[in-house]
Protein backbone atom coordinates (compact mmCIF):
# COMPACT_ATOMS: atom_id res chain seq x y z
CA UNK A 1 0.00 0.00 0.00
CA UNK A 2 1.55 3.26 -1.10
CA UNK A 3 0.80 6.32 1.02
CA UNK A 4 2.14 9.85 1.36
CA UNK A 5 3.21 11.37 4.67
CA UNK A 6 3.48 15.14 4.97
CA UNK A 7 5.08 17.10 7.75
CA UNK A 8 5.26 20.86 8.27
CA UNK A 9 8.05 22.72 10.02
CA UNK A 10 8.23 26.40 10.87
CA UNK A 11 11.15 28.77 11.10
CA UNK A 12 11.62 32.53 11.21
CA UNK A 13 14.50 34.26 9.52
CA UNK A 14 15.61 37.54 8.03
CA UNK A 15 17.07 38.09 4.59
CA UNK A 16 17.79 40.61 1.90
CA UNK A 17 17.48 39.98 -1.82
CA UNK A 18 20.59 41.32 -3.44
CA UNK A 19 23.15 40.16 -5.98
CA UNK A 20 26.64 41.46 -6.61
CA UNK A 21 26.06 40.84 -10.29
CA UNK A 22 24.02 44.05 -10.48
CA UNK A 23 24.67 47.59 -9.34
CA UNK A 24 22.57 49.26 -6.63
CA UNK A 25 20.03 50.74 -9.05
CA UNK A 26 19.51 47.41 -10.82
CA UNK A 27 19.16 45.56 -7.51
CA UNK A 28 16.53 48.04 -6.38
CA UNK A 29 14.72 47.84 -9.70
CA UNK A 30 14.56 44.04 -9.63
CA UNK A 31 14.09 43.27 -5.94
CA UNK A 32 12.20 46.38 -4.84
CA UNK A 33 11.57 46.64 -1.10
CA UNK A 34 13.15 43.21 -0.63
CA UNK A 35 16.46 44.91 -1.43
CA UNK A 36 16.30 47.07 1.73
CA UNK A 37 19.93 47.04 2.95
CA UNK A 38 18.85 46.43 6.54
CA UNK A 39 16.96 43.28 5.62
CA UNK A 40 13.49 42.11 6.60
CA UNK A 41 12.03 38.87 7.93
CA UNK A 42 9.43 36.20 7.40
CA UNK A 43 7.81 33.29 9.15
CA UNK A 44 8.47 30.36 6.83
CA UNK A 45 6.60 27.07 6.61
CA UNK A 46 8.40 24.09 5.12
CA UNK A 47 6.16 21.24 4.01
CA UNK A 48 7.84 17.99 3.03
CA UNK A 49 6.06 14.93 1.66
CA UNK A 50 7.44 11.41 1.63
CA UNK A 51 5.93 8.65 -0.48
CA UNK A 52 6.39 4.93 -0.29
CA UNK A 53 5.01 1.59 0.74
CA UNK A 54 3.61 1.52 4.25
CA UNK A 55 5.86 -0.84 6.19
CA UNK A 56 3.80 -3.80 7.37
CA UNK A 57 5.56 -3.96 10.74
CA UNK A 58 5.56 -0.27 11.64
CA UNK A 59 2.61 1.07 9.66
CA UNK A 60 4.84 3.92 8.52
CA UNK A 61 6.16 5.39 5.29
CA UNK A 62 9.03 6.82 7.28
CA UNK A 63 9.78 7.05 10.98
CA UNK A 64 8.43 10.38 12.26
CA UNK A 65 10.70 10.58 15.30
CA UNK A 66 13.76 10.13 13.06
CA UNK A 67 12.43 12.65 10.57
CA UNK A 68 11.77 15.25 13.28
CA UNK A 69 15.24 14.72 14.74
CA UNK A 70 16.75 15.14 11.29
CA UNK A 71 14.72 18.31 10.66
CA UNK A 72 15.68 19.74 14.03
CA UNK A 73 19.39 19.33 13.31
CA UNK A 74 19.48 20.02 9.60
CA UNK A 75 16.67 22.50 9.08
CA UNK A 76 15.52 24.30 12.22
CA UNK A 77 18.88 24.60 13.97
CA UNK A 78 20.41 25.94 10.77
CA UNK A 79 17.71 28.40 9.72
CA UNK A 80 15.51 29.42 12.65
CA UNK A 81 16.15 32.93 13.98
CA UNK A 82 19.06 33.51 11.63
CA UNK A 83 19.89 36.05 8.98
CA UNK A 84 19.91 33.89 5.84
CA UNK A 85 22.39 36.20 4.12
CA UNK A 86 25.02 35.36 6.74
CA UNK A 87 24.86 31.61 6.09
CA UNK A 88 27.48 30.33 3.66
CA UNK A 89 25.33 27.46 2.42
CA UNK A 90 22.51 29.87 1.67
CA UNK A 91 24.74 32.47 0.05
CA UNK A 92 25.80 29.91 -2.51
CA UNK A 93 22.22 30.34 -3.63
CA UNK A 94 20.94 33.91 -3.56
CA UNK A 95 18.97 33.88 -0.34
CA UNK A 96 15.79 34.16 -2.35
CA UNK A 97 12.78 32.19 -1.19
CA UNK A 98 12.59 30.78 -4.69
CA UNK A 99 15.87 28.96 -4.24
CA UNK A 100 15.40 27.95 -0.60
CA UNK A 101 13.17 24.99 -1.52
CA UNK A 102 15.96 23.55 -3.69
CA UNK A 103 18.44 23.89 -0.83
CA UNK A 104 16.05 22.33 1.69
CA UNK A 105 15.16 19.54 -0.76
CA UNK A 106 18.87 18.72 -1.06
CA UNK A 107 19.16 18.59 2.72
CA UNK A 108 16.30 16.15 3.13
CA UNK A 109 17.42 14.04 0.18
CA UNK A 110 20.81 13.60 1.87
CA UNK A 111 18.94 11.52 4.43
CA UNK A 112 18.35 8.70 1.98
CA UNK A 113 17.88 5.76 2.09
CA UNK A 114 15.95 6.22 5.34
CA UNK A 115 13.56 8.39 3.38
CA UNK A 116 12.47 6.44 0.38
CA UNK A 117 11.17 9.10 -1.92
CA UNK A 118 10.69 12.81 -1.48
CA UNK A 119 7.85 13.80 -3.76
CA UNK A 120 7.16 17.47 -3.32
CA UNK A 121 9.54 20.37 -3.03
CA UNK A 122 9.59 22.06 0.31
CA UNK A 123 7.10 24.87 0.20
CA UNK A 124 7.41 28.23 1.74
CA UNK A 125 4.87 30.70 2.88
CA UNK A 126 5.88 34.25 3.34
CA UNK A 127 3.85 36.80 5.10
CA UNK A 128 3.68 39.59 2.62
CA UNK A 129 3.59 43.18 3.72
CA UNK B 1 -14.62 16.50 -13.84
CA UNK B 2 -14.92 18.18 -10.46
CA UNK B 3 -13.17 17.30 -7.22
CA UNK B 4 -15.22 17.82 -4.09
CA UNK B 5 -13.76 17.65 -0.58
CA UNK B 6 -15.67 17.14 2.63
CA UNK B 7 -14.16 17.42 6.10
CA UNK B 8 -15.06 15.52 9.22
CA UNK B 9 -13.47 15.31 12.64
CA UNK B 10 -13.00 12.59 15.20
CA UNK B 11 -11.08 12.31 18.46
CA UNK B 12 -9.51 9.00 19.32
CA UNK B 13 -6.95 7.32 21.52
CA UNK B 14 -4.24 5.01 20.22
CA UNK B 15 -0.76 3.68 20.77
CA UNK B 16 1.87 2.21 18.46
CA UNK B 17 2.87 -1.36 19.24
CA UNK B 18 3.95 -4.41 17.25
CA UNK B 19 3.14 -7.59 19.20
CA UNK B 20 5.84 -9.56 17.42
CA UNK B 21 8.58 -7.30 18.82
CA UNK B 22 10.06 -7.05 22.29
CA UNK B 23 9.04 -4.08 24.48
CA UNK B 24 12.55 -2.65 24.00
CA UNK B 25 12.24 -2.80 20.22
CA UNK B 26 8.79 -1.18 20.33
CA UNK B 27 10.15 1.65 22.45
CA UNK B 28 13.16 2.09 20.19
CA UNK B 29 11.08 2.34 17.01
CA UNK B 30 7.93 4.07 18.24
CA UNK B 31 9.31 6.20 21.10
CA UNK B 32 6.66 7.93 23.20
CA UNK B 33 3.92 6.65 20.87
CA UNK B 34 4.55 3.18 22.36
CA UNK B 35 3.14 4.16 25.77
CA UNK B 36 0.67 1.31 26.39
CA UNK B 37 -1.65 3.60 28.33
CA UNK B 38 -2.32 5.31 25.04
CA UNK B 39 -2.58 8.94 24.04
CA UNK B 40 -5.01 10.81 21.81
CA UNK B 41 -5.50 13.25 18.97
CA UNK B 42 -8.15 15.41 17.38
CA UNK B 43 -8.09 14.03 13.86
CA UNK B 44 -9.33 15.90 10.81
CA UNK B 45 -10.45 13.81 7.87
CA UNK B 46 -10.67 15.19 4.34
CA UNK B 47 -12.39 12.99 1.80
CA UNK B 48 -12.13 14.04 -1.84
CA UNK B 49 -14.41 12.54 -4.46
CA UNK B 50 -14.43 13.13 -8.19
CA UNK B 51 -17.23 13.04 -10.71
CA UNK B 52 -19.36 14.97 -13.11
CA UNK B 53 -21.68 17.70 -12.02
CA UNK B 54 -25.31 16.59 -12.30
CA UNK B 55 -27.11 19.05 -14.59
CA UNK B 56 -30.25 19.14 -12.56
CA UNK B 57 -28.91 19.27 -9.01
CA UNK B 58 -25.54 20.95 -9.69
CA UNK B 59 -23.97 18.35 -7.38
CA UNK B 60 -21.09 15.96 -7.88
CA UNK B 61 -22.48 14.22 -4.85
CA UNK B 62 -25.18 15.19 -2.42
CA UNK B 63 -23.20 16.80 0.42
CA UNK B 64 -25.72 15.81 3.03
CA UNK B 65 -25.55 12.23 1.82
CA UNK B 66 -21.73 12.33 1.86
CA UNK B 67 -21.78 13.75 5.38
CA UNK B 68 -24.10 10.94 6.47
CA UNK B 69 -21.83 8.31 4.88
CA UNK B 70 -18.75 9.73 6.65
CA UNK B 71 -20.66 9.78 9.91
CA UNK B 72 -21.93 6.21 9.51
CA UNK B 73 -18.79 4.57 8.12
CA UNK B 74 -16.05 6.46 9.97
CA UNK B 75 -16.95 8.99 12.65
CA UNK B 76 -19.44 6.80 14.53
CA UNK B 77 -16.83 4.02 14.61
CA UNK B 78 -13.71 6.07 15.44
CA UNK B 79 -14.88 9.08 17.46
CA UNK B 80 -14.20 8.91 21.19
CA UNK B 81 -12.88 5.38 20.80
CA UNK B 82 -9.58 3.67 21.44
CA UNK B 83 -8.47 2.66 17.96
CA UNK B 84 -6.28 -0.28 19.06
CA UNK B 85 -8.84 -1.73 21.46
CA UNK B 86 -12.18 -0.92 19.88
CA UNK B 87 -11.81 -0.71 16.10
CA UNK B 88 -11.48 -4.08 14.36
CA UNK B 89 -9.00 -3.16 11.61
CA UNK B 90 -6.43 -1.99 14.17
CA UNK B 91 -6.36 -5.24 16.15
CA UNK B 92 -3.57 -6.41 13.86
CA UNK B 93 -2.42 -3.15 12.27
CA UNK B 94 -0.61 -0.24 13.93
CA UNK B 95 -2.97 2.79 13.87
CA UNK B 96 -0.49 5.20 12.32
CA UNK B 97 -1.76 8.16 10.34
CA UNK B 98 -0.88 6.27 7.14
CA UNK B 99 -2.83 3.16 8.17
CA UNK B 100 -5.81 5.22 9.35
CA UNK B 101 -5.97 6.85 5.89
CA UNK B 102 -5.85 3.42 4.23
CA UNK B 103 -8.47 1.98 6.60
CA UNK B 104 -10.84 4.90 5.97
CA UNK B 105 -10.40 4.46 2.21
CA UNK B 106 -11.39 0.81 2.58
CA UNK B 107 -14.41 1.77 4.66
CA UNK B 108 -15.59 4.32 2.06
CA UNK B 109 -14.64 2.64 -1.22
CA UNK B 110 -17.77 1.92 -3.32
CA UNK B 111 -20.02 3.45 -0.67
CA UNK B 112 -20.41 6.89 -2.28
CA UNK B 113 -23.08 7.00 -5.00
CA UNK B 114 -22.40 8.76 -8.30
CA UNK B 115 -18.81 9.71 -7.41
CA UNK B 116 -15.38 8.13 -7.33
CA UNK B 117 -13.25 8.21 -4.22
CA UNK B 118 -10.14 10.21 -5.12
CA UNK B 119 -8.18 10.86 -1.95
CA UNK B 120 -8.36 10.30 1.78
CA UNK B 121 -6.31 12.74 3.82
CA UNK B 122 -6.01 12.33 7.58
CA UNK B 123 -4.52 15.04 9.75
CA UNK B 124 -3.24 13.75 13.09
CA UNK B 125 -2.42 17.38 13.85
CA UNK B 126 -2.19 20.47 11.66
CA UNK B 127 1.49 19.83 10.87
CA UNK B 128 1.23 16.10 10.16
CA UNK B 129 -0.98 14.35 7.64
CA UNK B 130 -1.14 11.28 5.41
CA UNK B 131 -2.69 10.91 1.95
CA UNK B 132 -3.94 7.71 0.34
CA UNK B 133 -5.18 7.49 -3.24
CA UNK B 134 -5.99 3.79 -3.36
CA UNK B 135 -3.87 1.34 -5.29
CA UNK B 136 -3.45 2.70 -8.80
Amino acid sequence: MKAHLSRRYHFSASHRLHTEAYDSAQNLAIFGKCNNPYGHGHNYTVQVTFSGQVDAATGMVCNLAELDAFAQTNLLARFDHTNLNTLDYVLRYTGSSRTLPRLIWSGFMSRRPAITHLTTPARRHQRRA
Amino acid sequence: MIFLTRKAEFSSAHYYWNESWSPEENLRVFGKCANRNGHGHNYTLEVTVSGSVDRTSGFVVDLKELKDILEREVVSVYDHRHLNLEVPEFKAMVPTTENIAIAIWQRLDNKIPHAKLHRVRVYEMPDLFADYYGER
